[in-house]
Protein backbone atom coordinates (compact mmCIF):
# COMPACT_ATOMS: atom_id res chain seq x y z
CA UNK A 1 0.00 0.00 0.00
CA UNK A 2 2.77 2.64 0.61
CA UNK A 3 4.89 1.92 -2.28
CA UNK A 4 5.45 5.47 -2.45
CA UNK A 5 6.36 6.69 1.12
CA UNK A 6 10.09 6.39 0.59
CA UNK A 7 9.91 8.38 -2.86
CA UNK A 8 7.71 11.15 -1.33
CA UNK A 9 9.94 11.37 1.79
CA UNK A 10 12.99 11.62 -0.24
CA UNK A 11 11.10 14.47 -1.99
CA UNK A 12 10.64 16.22 0.98
CA UNK A 13 14.81 16.71 1.40
CA UNK A 14 15.75 16.70 -2.61
CA UNK A 15 16.01 19.96 -4.33
CA UNK A 16 12.86 20.93 -6.35
CA UNK A 17 12.61 19.91 -10.29
CA UNK A 18 10.93 22.74 -11.39
CA UNK A 19 11.97 26.13 -11.43
CA UNK A 20 9.38 29.57 -11.60
CA UNK A 21 10.41 29.60 -15.45
CA UNK A 22 10.05 32.80 -16.78
CA UNK A 23 12.38 34.10 -13.91
CA UNK A 24 14.71 31.84 -13.43
CA UNK A 25 16.07 30.31 -16.65
CA UNK A 26 18.12 27.74 -16.74
CA UNK A 27 22.09 28.02 -18.85
CA UNK A 28 21.79 27.40 -21.92
CA UNK A 29 23.55 23.65 -23.43
CA UNK A 30 26.35 24.97 -25.85
CA UNK A 31 25.15 24.31 -29.68
CA UNK A 32 21.57 24.37 -29.17
CA UNK A 33 19.73 25.98 -31.82
CA UNK A 34 18.05 28.65 -30.78
CA UNK A 35 17.33 31.68 -32.43
CA UNK A 36 18.02 32.38 -35.68
CA UNK A 37 20.43 35.42 -36.87
CA UNK A 38 21.57 36.71 -39.68
CA UNK A 39 24.81 38.52 -39.96
CA UNK A 40 23.54 40.60 -42.90
CA UNK A 41 26.83 42.34 -43.49
CA UNK A 42 28.38 38.86 -44.26
CA UNK A 43 25.79 37.56 -46.31
CA UNK A 44 26.21 37.30 -50.24
CA UNK A 45 22.19 36.76 -50.81
CA UNK A 46 22.64 33.45 -52.86
CA UNK A 47 19.65 32.11 -51.86
CA UNK A 48 20.61 28.79 -50.67
CA UNK A 49 18.91 28.92 -47.32
CA UNK A 50 15.63 29.69 -49.30
CA UNK A 51 15.61 26.15 -51.18
CA UNK A 52 16.84 24.34 -48.39
CA UNK A 53 14.96 25.99 -46.35
CA UNK A 54 12.58 22.54 -45.79
CA UNK A 55 9.26 25.12 -43.99
CA UNK A 56 9.98 27.60 -46.66
CA UNK A 57 9.99 30.36 -44.14
CA UNK A 58 13.51 32.59 -45.83
CA UNK A 59 13.16 34.60 -48.66
CA UNK A 60 15.94 36.33 -50.53
CA UNK A 61 15.69 38.83 -53.22
CA UNK A 62 18.79 39.04 -55.22
CA UNK A 63 18.12 42.20 -56.78
CA UNK A 64 17.38 44.53 -53.97
CA UNK A 65 19.61 42.33 -51.75
CA UNK A 66 17.18 41.67 -49.02
CA UNK A 67 16.91 39.02 -46.21
CA UNK A 68 12.84 38.11 -45.05
CA UNK A 69 12.72 35.65 -42.51
CA UNK A 70 9.19 34.37 -40.74
CA UNK A 71 10.52 33.47 -37.22
CA UNK A 72 7.01 31.97 -36.43
CA UNK A 73 7.43 29.68 -39.53
CA UNK A 74 10.67 28.13 -38.81
CA UNK A 75 11.20 25.32 -37.08
CA UNK A 76 14.67 25.59 -36.26
CA UNK A 77 16.41 22.43 -37.99
CA UNK A 78 19.28 24.53 -38.28
CA UNK A 79 19.69 23.02 -42.03
CA UNK A 80 20.50 26.77 -43.67
CA UNK A 81 23.30 27.26 -41.12
CA UNK A 82 24.84 24.41 -41.99
CA UNK A 83 24.58 24.83 -45.49
CA UNK A 84 24.99 28.50 -45.22
CA UNK A 85 28.31 29.30 -47.67
CA UNK A 86 29.53 32.54 -46.15
CA UNK A 87 28.59 31.95 -43.11
CA UNK A 88 26.66 34.50 -42.00
CA UNK A 89 23.58 32.45 -40.48
CA UNK A 90 23.90 31.57 -36.85
CA UNK A 91 22.17 30.38 -34.02
CA UNK A 92 21.87 31.34 -30.62
CA UNK A 93 21.55 29.51 -27.34
CA UNK A 94 18.42 31.29 -26.17
CA UNK A 95 14.91 30.39 -27.61
CA UNK A 96 13.26 32.99 -29.02
CA UNK A 97 10.94 34.68 -26.69
CA UNK A 98 7.05 34.42 -26.52
CA UNK A 99 5.39 38.01 -28.46
CA UNK A 100 1.96 38.95 -29.10
CA UNK A 101 1.85 39.15 -32.55
CA UNK A 102 3.36 38.15 -35.70
CA UNK A 103 6.06 39.61 -37.36
CA UNK A 104 8.76 38.91 -39.91
CA UNK A 105 12.53 39.95 -39.92
CA UNK A 106 13.41 42.32 -43.39
CA UNK A 107 16.78 42.41 -42.86
CA UNK A 108 18.20 44.85 -46.02
CA UNK A 109 22.05 44.58 -47.26
CA UNK A 110 24.55 46.40 -49.14
CA UNK A 111 25.76 45.33 -52.73
CA UNK A 112 28.79 42.99 -52.23
CA UNK A 113 31.94 44.33 -53.48
CA UNK A 114 34.34 42.32 -55.67
CA UNK A 115 37.34 41.44 -54.95
CA UNK A 116 39.71 43.38 -56.12
CA UNK A 117 37.32 46.61 -55.07
CA UNK A 118 37.56 45.41 -51.49
CA UNK A 119 41.18 45.81 -51.51
CA UNK A 120 41.18 49.33 -52.58
CA UNK A 121 38.62 49.70 -49.83
CA UNK A 122 40.73 48.13 -46.99
CA UNK A 123 43.56 50.29 -48.30
CA UNK A 124 41.66 53.24 -47.99
CA UNK A 125 39.81 52.81 -45.00
CA UNK A 126 42.37 52.11 -42.11
CA UNK A 127 39.87 51.25 -39.20
CA UNK A 128 37.66 48.40 -40.40
CA UNK A 129 33.87 49.55 -39.68
CA UNK A 130 32.63 46.89 -37.08
CA UNK A 131 29.37 45.36 -37.73
CA UNK A 132 26.17 46.56 -36.54
CA UNK A 133 22.86 44.74 -34.72
CA UNK A 134 23.72 41.45 -33.56
CA UNK A 135 27.10 40.14 -32.53
CA UNK A 136 28.75 37.04 -33.75
CA UNK A 137 28.43 33.97 -32.10
CA UNK A 138 32.50 32.65 -30.66
CA UNK A 139 32.46 29.56 -32.56
CA UNK A 140 31.88 30.92 -35.67
CA UNK A 141 35.25 32.15 -37.59
CA UNK A 142 35.72 36.35 -37.04
CA UNK A 143 36.90 36.62 -40.52
CA UNK A 144 34.44 37.15 -43.47
CA UNK A 145 35.31 34.28 -46.17
CA UNK A 146 36.97 35.51 -49.05
CA UNK B 1 -31.32 -5.44 -21.43
CA UNK B 2 -31.45 -2.11 -23.13
CA UNK B 3 -28.34 -1.11 -25.34
CA UNK B 4 -27.29 2.35 -24.35
CA UNK B 5 -24.40 4.30 -26.98
CA UNK B 6 -22.16 6.00 -24.91
CA UNK B 7 -19.60 8.13 -27.20
CA UNK B 8 -16.02 8.33 -25.82
CA UNK B 9 -13.52 11.26 -27.28
CA UNK B 10 -12.95 12.68 -29.50
CA UNK B 11 -11.92 15.11 -26.79
CA UNK B 12 -11.44 12.56 -23.35
CA UNK B 13 -9.49 14.22 -20.05
CA UNK B 14 -7.18 10.76 -20.15
CA UNK B 15 -6.63 11.13 -24.29
CA UNK B 16 -3.71 13.22 -25.35
CA UNK B 17 -5.11 13.12 -29.06
CA UNK B 18 -8.59 12.90 -30.59
CA UNK B 19 -9.93 9.38 -31.26
CA UNK B 20 -13.38 8.52 -31.03
CA UNK B 21 -15.11 5.34 -29.82
CA UNK B 22 -18.34 4.40 -30.11
CA UNK B 23 -19.42 2.69 -27.24
CA UNK B 24 -22.22 0.04 -27.30
CA UNK B 25 -22.69 -0.52 -22.92
CA UNK B 26 -25.77 -2.87 -21.97
CA UNK B 27 -25.92 -1.57 -17.77
CA UNK B 28 -22.53 -1.27 -17.28
CA UNK B 29 -20.83 -3.56 -19.33
CA UNK B 30 -18.99 -3.06 -23.16
CA UNK B 31 -20.91 -4.86 -25.97
CA UNK B 32 -19.39 -3.59 -29.17
CA UNK B 33 -16.75 -0.94 -29.87
CA UNK B 34 -16.69 1.35 -33.27
CA UNK B 35 -13.54 3.90 -33.80
CA UNK B 36 -13.89 6.52 -35.67
CA UNK B 37 -10.31 8.68 -36.79
CA UNK B 38 -9.90 11.37 -38.92
CA UNK B 39 -9.91 14.51 -36.50
CA UNK B 40 -6.21 15.23 -37.26
CA UNK B 41 -5.03 14.61 -40.41
CA UNK B 42 -2.74 16.33 -41.63
CA UNK B 43 -1.86 15.04 -45.41
CA UNK B 44 1.87 14.92 -44.71
CA UNK B 45 2.41 12.12 -47.16
CA UNK B 46 1.11 14.45 -49.97
CA UNK B 47 4.22 17.43 -49.10
CA UNK B 48 6.73 14.67 -50.81
CA UNK B 49 5.58 16.74 -54.08
CA UNK B 50 6.62 19.77 -53.18
CA UNK B 51 9.61 19.31 -50.78
CA UNK B 52 12.35 17.42 -51.89
CA UNK B 53 13.46 14.40 -51.16
CA UNK B 54 15.80 16.15 -48.07
CA UNK B 55 13.21 18.27 -46.64
CA UNK B 56 10.93 15.93 -46.52
CA UNK B 57 13.36 14.29 -43.49
CA UNK B 58 12.21 17.43 -41.56
CA UNK B 59 8.08 16.83 -42.76
CA UNK B 60 8.22 13.10 -41.53
CA UNK B 61 9.89 14.15 -38.22
CA UNK B 62 6.78 16.15 -37.98
CA UNK B 63 4.45 12.66 -38.33
CA UNK B 64 4.96 12.46 -34.46
CA UNK B 65 7.02 14.48 -32.10
CA UNK B 66 7.70 11.87 -29.59
CA UNK B 67 9.40 9.48 -32.09
CA UNK B 68 10.74 11.79 -34.26
CA UNK B 69 14.31 10.33 -34.64
CA UNK B 70 12.73 7.01 -35.05
CA UNK B 71 10.62 8.28 -38.23
CA UNK B 72 13.54 10.14 -39.56
CA UNK B 73 15.66 7.09 -39.44
CA UNK B 74 13.33 5.02 -41.15
CA UNK B 75 12.83 7.84 -43.80
CA UNK B 76 16.88 7.96 -44.40
CA UNK B 77 17.07 4.57 -44.46
CA UNK B 78 14.58 3.91 -47.22
CA UNK B 79 16.47 6.81 -49.29
CA UNK B 80 20.04 5.32 -48.67
CA UNK B 81 18.83 2.18 -50.18
CA UNK B 82 17.56 3.53 -53.13
CA UNK B 83 20.48 5.73 -53.71
CA UNK B 84 22.76 3.44 -52.80
CA UNK B 85 24.65 4.97 -49.58
CA UNK B 86 26.74 2.97 -47.20
CA UNK B 87 26.47 4.88 -43.95
CA UNK B 88 29.61 5.32 -41.79
CA UNK B 89 29.75 2.85 -38.90
CA UNK B 90 29.93 5.32 -35.91
CA UNK B 91 26.51 7.05 -37.43
CA UNK B 92 25.01 3.54 -37.48
CA UNK B 93 25.86 3.54 -33.60
CA UNK B 94 24.89 6.94 -33.07
CA UNK B 95 21.16 6.50 -34.01
CA UNK B 96 21.34 3.66 -31.95
CA UNK B 97 22.01 5.95 -29.63
CA UNK B 98 19.50 8.74 -30.38
CA UNK B 99 16.39 6.46 -31.10
CA UNK B 100 16.95 4.79 -27.93
CA UNK B 101 16.99 7.69 -26.18
CA UNK B 102 13.71 8.21 -28.00
CA UNK B 103 12.01 5.40 -26.70
CA UNK B 104 12.96 5.90 -23.35
CA UNK B 105 11.65 9.16 -23.11
CA UNK B 106 8.32 7.76 -25.09
CA UNK B 107 7.84 4.93 -22.82
CA UNK B 108 8.06 7.32 -20.21
CA UNK B 109 5.82 9.69 -21.08
CA UNK B 110 3.26 7.00 -21.52
CA UNK B 111 4.42 5.45 -17.80
CA UNK B 112 3.12 9.15 -16.63
CA UNK B 113 0.07 9.19 -18.92
CA UNK B 114 -1.08 5.66 -17.84
CA UNK B 115 -0.41 6.66 -13.78
CA UNK B 116 -2.75 9.26 -14.64
CA UNK B 117 -5.66 7.41 -16.51
CA UNK B 118 -6.15 5.13 -13.26
CA UNK B 119 -5.96 8.14 -11.22
CA UNK B 120 -2.53 8.21 -9.78
CA UNK B 121 -1.03 11.86 -10.32
CA UNK B 122 1.77 11.86 -8.52
CA UNK B 123 3.40 9.11 -10.14
CA UNK B 124 2.70 10.81 -13.11
CA UNK B 125 4.63 13.91 -11.50
CA UNK B 126 7.84 11.21 -10.67
CA UNK B 127 8.10 9.75 -14.58
CA UNK B 128 7.68 13.03 -15.90
CA UNK B 129 10.59 14.71 -13.61
CA UNK B 130 13.04 11.62 -15.19
CA UNK B 131 11.87 12.23 -18.51
CA UNK B 132 13.03 15.77 -18.56
CA UNK B 133 16.63 14.71 -17.82
CA UNK B 134 16.21 12.51 -21.41
CA UNK B 135 15.35 15.62 -22.55
CA UNK B 136 18.17 17.69 -21.47
CA UNK B 137 20.57 15.03 -22.85
CA UNK B 138 18.59 15.41 -26.24
CA UNK B 139 19.01 19.65 -26.34
CA UNK B 140 22.53 18.92 -25.08
CA UNK B 141 24.18 16.56 -28.12
CA UNK B 142 21.46 17.19 -30.54
CA UNK B 143 20.44 21.06 -30.29
CA UNK B 144 16.88 20.54 -30.15
CA UNK B 145 14.54 19.03 -27.51
CA UNK B 146 12.13 16.84 -29.06
CA UNK B 147 11.89 17.24 -32.67
CA UNK B 148 16.11 16.63 -32.83
CA UNK B 149 16.26 16.79 -36.75
CA UNK B 150 19.52 14.69 -36.34
CA UNK B 151 19.34 12.55 -39.00
CA UNK B 152 19.97 13.06 -42.57
CA UNK B 153 21.08 11.09 -45.76
CA UNK B 154 24.06 9.47 -45.78
CA UNK B 155 24.80 9.71 -41.57
CA UNK B 156 23.87 11.54 -38.61
CA UNK B 157 24.61 15.55 -38.29
CA UNK B 158 25.80 15.84 -35.13
CA UNK B 159 29.01 13.91 -33.65
CA UNK B 160 29.01 14.10 -29.84
CA UNK B 161 32.50 14.14 -28.01
CA UNK B 162 34.00 11.59 -25.63
CA UNK B 163 33.42 14.08 -22.78
CA UNK B 164 30.03 14.42 -24.07
CA UNK B 165 29.38 11.09 -24.11
CA UNK B 166 30.90 10.74 -20.95
CA UNK B 167 28.49 13.25 -19.60
CA UNK B 168 25.34 11.62 -20.92
CA UNK B 169 26.33 8.05 -19.51
CA UNK B 170 26.57 9.95 -15.99
CA UNK B 171 22.74 11.14 -16.54
CA UNK B 172 21.92 7.99 -17.68
CA UNK B 173 22.96 6.74 -14.31
CA UNK B 174 20.57 8.50 -12.88
CA UNK B 175 17.79 7.83 -14.89
CA UNK B 176 18.13 4.00 -14.53
CA UNK B 177 18.30 5.01 -10.94
CA UNK B 178 15.17 7.06 -10.39
CA UNK B 179 13.22 4.51 -12.75
CA UNK B 180 14.09 1.87 -10.37
CA UNK B 181 13.09 3.13 -7.86
CA UNK B 182 9.68 3.92 -9.02
CA UNK B 183 9.36 0.29 -10.00
CA UNK B 184 7.74 -0.82 -6.68
CA UNK B 185 5.09 1.65 -6.96
CA UNK B 186 4.46 0.95 -10.72
CA UNK B 187 4.46 -2.84 -10.25
CA UNK B 188 3.70 -3.78 -7.26
CA UNK B 189 1.33 -1.06 -5.76
CA UNK B 190 -2.11 -2.53 -4.58
CA UNK B 191 -3.90 -0.08 -6.14
CA UNK B 192 -2.34 -0.07 -9.05
CA UNK B 193 -2.45 -3.59 -9.58
CA UNK B 194 -6.31 -3.46 -8.87
CA UNK B 195 -6.45 -1.20 -12.10
CA UNK B 196 -4.74 -2.85 -14.25
CA UNK B 197 -4.10 -6.93 -13.30
CA UNK B 198 -6.55 -8.78 -15.82
CA UNK B 199 -7.79 -5.83 -17.99
CA UNK B 200 -8.00 -6.00 -21.46
CA UNK B 201 -6.75 -8.92 -22.08
CA UNK B 202 -5.55 -9.82 -25.65
CA UNK B 203 -4.23 -13.57 -26.13
CA UNK B 204 -1.09 -15.00 -28.04
CA UNK B 205 -3.70 -15.76 -30.71
CA UNK B 206 -5.60 -12.74 -31.24
CA UNK B 207 -3.04 -10.37 -31.36
CA UNK B 208 -1.00 -12.50 -33.59
CA UNK B 209 -4.22 -12.80 -36.01
CA UNK B 210 -5.22 -9.00 -35.76
CA UNK B 211 -1.97 -7.85 -36.71
CA UNK B 212 -0.68 -6.40 -32.99
CA UNK B 213 2.63 -4.43 -32.78
CA UNK B 214 5.33 -3.30 -30.42
CA UNK B 215 4.51 -3.81 -26.67
CA UNK B 216 0.77 -4.57 -27.10
CA UNK B 217 2.67 -7.70 -29.10
CA UNK B 218 5.16 -8.48 -26.73
CA UNK B 219 2.93 -8.46 -23.98
CA UNK B 220 0.75 -10.55 -25.38
CA UNK B 221 3.58 -13.79 -25.21
CA UNK B 222 5.13 -12.70 -28.96
CA UNK B 223 8.63 -12.24 -28.75
CA UNK B 224 8.82 -10.15 -32.30
CA UNK B 225 10.62 -6.69 -32.29
CA UNK B 226 11.68 -5.42 -35.59
CA UNK B 227 14.61 -4.18 -34.14
CA UNK B 228 15.67 -7.97 -34.31
CA UNK B 229 16.32 -7.54 -38.00
CA UNK B 230 19.61 -5.93 -36.97
CA UNK B 231 19.22 -2.74 -38.92
CA UNK B 232 21.08 0.46 -38.23
CA UNK B 233 23.91 -1.17 -35.36
CA UNK B 234 21.30 -2.98 -33.47
CA UNK B 235 22.81 -6.68 -35.24
CA UNK B 236 26.23 -5.79 -33.85
CA UNK B 237 24.10 -4.85 -29.97
CA UNK B 238 22.91 -8.43 -29.38
CA UNK B 239 19.22 -6.98 -28.89
CA UNK B 240 17.33 -9.50 -27.06
CA UNK B 241 13.06 -7.98 -26.85
CA UNK B 242 11.08 -7.78 -23.92
CA UNK B 243 8.18 -10.29 -23.61
CA UNK B 244 5.44 -10.82 -21.28
CA UNK B 245 2.35 -13.49 -21.40
CA UNK B 246 -0.25 -12.46 -19.93
CA UNK B 247 -1.44 -10.09 -22.33
CA UNK B 248 -3.33 -7.87 -19.83
CA UNK B 249 -2.39 -3.63 -19.19
CA UNK B 250 -0.46 -4.99 -16.75
CA UNK B 251 1.89 -6.62 -18.98
CA UNK B 252 2.24 -3.81 -21.15
CA UNK B 253 2.76 -1.23 -18.21
CA UNK B 254 5.44 -4.29 -17.50
CA UNK B 255 6.99 -3.81 -21.16
CA UNK B 256 7.14 -0.85 -21.18
CA UNK B 257 8.95 -0.57 -17.83
CA UNK B 258 11.60 -3.06 -18.92
CA UNK B 259 11.89 -1.44 -22.04
CA UNK B 260 13.25 1.69 -20.77
CA UNK B 261 15.41 -0.32 -18.68
CA UNK B 262 16.66 -2.44 -21.53
CA UNK B 263 17.25 0.70 -23.94
CA UNK B 264 19.38 2.67 -21.45
CA UNK B 265 21.31 -0.85 -21.36
CA UNK B 266 21.35 -0.64 -25.25
CA UNK B 267 22.64 2.70 -25.08
CA UNK B 268 25.95 2.22 -22.71
CA UNK B 269 26.52 -0.93 -25.07
CA UNK B 270 26.25 0.95 -28.24
CA UNK B 271 28.41 4.11 -26.58
CA UNK B 272 30.86 1.43 -25.22
CA UNK B 273 31.15 -0.09 -28.61
CA UNK B 274 30.74 3.34 -30.87
CA UNK B 275 34.10 3.43 -33.69
CA UNK B 276 35.73 6.51 -34.96
CA UNK B 277 35.46 8.37 -37.79
CA UNK B 278 32.95 10.06 -40.30
CA UNK B 279 28.90 10.71 -39.25
CA UNK B 280 28.45 11.86 -42.65
CA UNK B 281 28.48 10.00 -45.92
CA UNK B 282 29.00 12.16 -48.87
CA UNK B 283 25.73 12.30 -51.20
CA UNK B 284 25.84 14.57 -53.99
CA UNK B 285 27.46 12.16 -56.80
CA UNK B 286 25.15 9.67 -55.86
CA UNK B 287 21.85 11.28 -57.79
CA UNK B 288 18.49 11.33 -57.12
CA UNK B 289 16.48 8.22 -55.33
CA UNK B 290 15.36 5.85 -57.47
CA UNK B 291 13.07 2.70 -57.33
CA UNK B 292 10.76 1.70 -54.64
CA UNK B 293 11.28 0.71 -51.30
CA UNK B 294 10.00 -0.80 -48.24
CA UNK B 295 11.46 -0.15 -44.79
CA UNK B 296 10.75 -1.18 -41.22
CA UNK B 297 12.21 0.28 -37.89
CA UNK B 298 10.77 -0.24 -34.19
CA UNK B 299 9.16 2.77 -32.84
CA UNK B 300 8.39 2.70 -28.87
CA UNK B 301 4.79 2.11 -30.09
CA UNK B 302 5.55 -0.50 -32.60
CA UNK B 303 6.70 -1.68 -35.96
CA UNK B 304 6.97 1.16 -37.96
CA UNK B 305 6.84 1.11 -42.00
CA UNK B 306 7.44 3.41 -45.12
CA UNK B 307 7.18 2.73 -48.45
CA UNK B 308 9.59 5.24 -50.75
CA UNK B 309 8.83 5.18 -54.60
CA UNK B 310 11.46 7.45 -56.65
CA UNK B 311 11.24 8.51 -60.08
CA UNK B 312 14.93 9.78 -60.13
CA UNK B 313 13.57 13.58 -59.59
CA UNK B 314 14.13 15.41 -56.57
CA UNK B 315 10.70 14.96 -55.38
CA UNK B 316 9.73 11.60 -54.03
CA UNK B 317 7.04 10.01 -56.36
CA UNK B 318 5.21 8.44 -52.94
CA UNK B 319 6.14 8.06 -49.53
CA UNK B 320 3.82 5.75 -47.30
CA UNK B 321 4.06 5.68 -44.03
CA UNK B 322 2.05 3.19 -41.55
CA UNK B 323 2.44 3.94 -37.72
CA UNK B 324 2.10 1.32 -35.20
CA UNK B 325 -1.07 2.53 -33.66
CA UNK B 326 -2.91 2.09 -36.78
CA UNK B 327 -1.81 -1.60 -36.35
CA UNK B 328 -2.90 -1.69 -32.83
CA UNK B 329 -6.72 -0.46 -33.21
CA UNK B 330 -8.24 -3.74 -34.28
CA UNK B 331 -6.48 -5.49 -30.91
CA UNK B 332 -8.15 -2.63 -28.94
CA UNK B 333 -11.43 -3.47 -29.94
CA UNK B 334 -11.10 -6.80 -28.94
CA UNK B 335 -9.88 -5.55 -25.96
CA UNK B 336 -12.73 -4.24 -25.00
CA UNK B 337 -16.21 -5.22 -24.94
CA UNK B 338 -16.70 -7.09 -21.70
CA UNK B 339 -15.22 -4.50 -19.74
CA UNK B 340 -16.58 -2.03 -17.47
CA UNK B 341 -16.86 1.84 -18.75
CA UNK B 342 -14.76 2.74 -16.50
CA UNK B 343 -11.96 0.50 -17.43
CA UNK B 344 -11.83 2.10 -20.94
CA UNK B 345 -9.67 5.08 -20.40
CA UNK B 346 -7.18 2.96 -18.66
CA UNK B 347 -7.70 -0.16 -21.72
CA UNK B 348 -7.35 2.48 -24.70
CA UNK B 349 -4.05 4.00 -22.99
CA UNK B 350 -2.76 1.06 -22.44
CA UNK B 351 -2.03 0.63 -26.31
CA UNK B 352 -0.33 4.40 -26.24
CA UNK B 353 -2.09 5.55 -28.85
CA UNK B 354 -0.45 8.19 -31.44
CA UNK B 355 -3.38 9.24 -33.30
CA UNK B 356 -1.12 12.12 -34.93
CA UNK B 357 0.81 9.43 -35.61
CA UNK B 358 -2.14 7.02 -37.34
CA UNK B 359 -4.14 9.78 -39.43
CA UNK B 360 -0.37 11.95 -40.83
Amino acid sequence: MFKMTSNIMRNLVVKKSTRRYPYEVREPFDKVRGELVNDIDRCIFCGTCAVKCPSQCIEVDKQTYKWIYDPFACVYCGVCVDICPAKSLFQKTQYRKPVGERLTISMQGKPRKKAKDKEAVKATEAPAAEPGGEPPPPETPSAPKE
Amino acid sequence: MRKTVIPFGPQHPVLPEPIHLKLTVEDERITEVIPALGYVHRGLERLADVRDFHQMIQVVERVCGICSVIHALCYCQGVEELMGVEVPPRAKFLRVMWSELHRIQSHLLWLGLFADSFGFESLFMQFWRVRERIMDISEATTGNRVIVSVNVVGGVRRNPDAEQLRWLLTQLDWVEEEVQRLETTMLEDYTVKKRTVGKGVLTTEKAYELGAVGPVLRASGVAQDTRQTGYAAYGELHFEPVVETDGDCYARSKVRFRETLASVDLIRRAINRLPDGEVRAKVKSKGNPQGETVNRVEQPRGELLYYLKGKGEKNLDRVRIRTPTFANIPPLLVMLPGLYLSDVPVVTLSIDPCISCTER
